[in-house]
């Protein structure tokens, strides 16, 4: 199947998880990254039983915040 | 050190948006690209600080994804993000560096403590920031 990961369509295998999409994306620090699957946003408690079908657009995002 | 070129109009653009966000930090992201071994900022992205403080910012989730998909639409990439100190230097907190999560990021500060604001760049990784030397073109 394919998905789209920050925009470029890719080929994985059925059935792939969220957290294999992590490993095999090497996301760094991924408990600081949000994770949005068609535009919806995944709560951290449901990453590990996301499974992905074909088509899905998913986006990595940075928590982007700091002080003064 | 990287060379980091930002148009003037964008900046005097920045300076009047994080000034309507007084007395909070404003914030948002730089798009634009690569050349060498120089970056260039071509467009601002102004996000909502969901802080609301003046001592703190975090960039809304939902404009961060809008933003990254505009960028991809218009042909360019993430290549940092800003922030205001409103009542501070244009440097780096310990909270900044702690939370600054990507090195390959350009990290752009305004300072707004005194009358004349001062931005400068950074690239921060494992809790060590350098100044970059940002260019300021007309």
């Amino acid at each position: 199947m394919y998905v789209t990961v920050a925009g470029t369509r890719k080929k994985v295998k059925e059935g792939l998880t969220l957290p294999e999409l992590i490993e095999l994306e090497k996301v760094e620090t991924p408990e600081y990254v949000t994770v949005s699957i068609n535009d919806e946003f995944i709560d951290a408690d449901q990453r590990a039983e996301t499974v992905l079908k074909d088509g899905d657009a998913v986006e990595f995002l940075y928590f982007m915040g700091g002080g003064c | 050190m990287k060379k980091v070129i930002i148009r003037k109009r964008d900046v005097e653009e920045m300076i009047r948006y994080a000034g309507e966000q007084l007395p909070n930090e404003a914030c948002g992201l730089l798009a634009g690209s690569d050349q060498g071994g120089e970056r260039i900022i071509e467009k601002i992205y102004y996000l909502t600080n969901t802080d609301a403080s003046n001592e703190h910012f975090s960039m809304d989730p939902r404009e961060q994804l809008q933003a990254v998909k505009d960028m991809r639409a218009r042909g360019l990439r993430p290549v940092g993000n800003w922030h205001s100190h409103p009542e501070s230097p244009s440097r780096p907190s310990k909270e900044d560096k702690r939370l600054a999560y990507d090195p390959k990021a350009s990290y752009l500060i305004l300072s707004l403590m005194e009358a004349k604001p001062v931005l400068r760049s950074f690239h921060i990784e494992n809790g060590e920031a350098e100044t970059e030397n940002l260019e300021i073109r007309d």
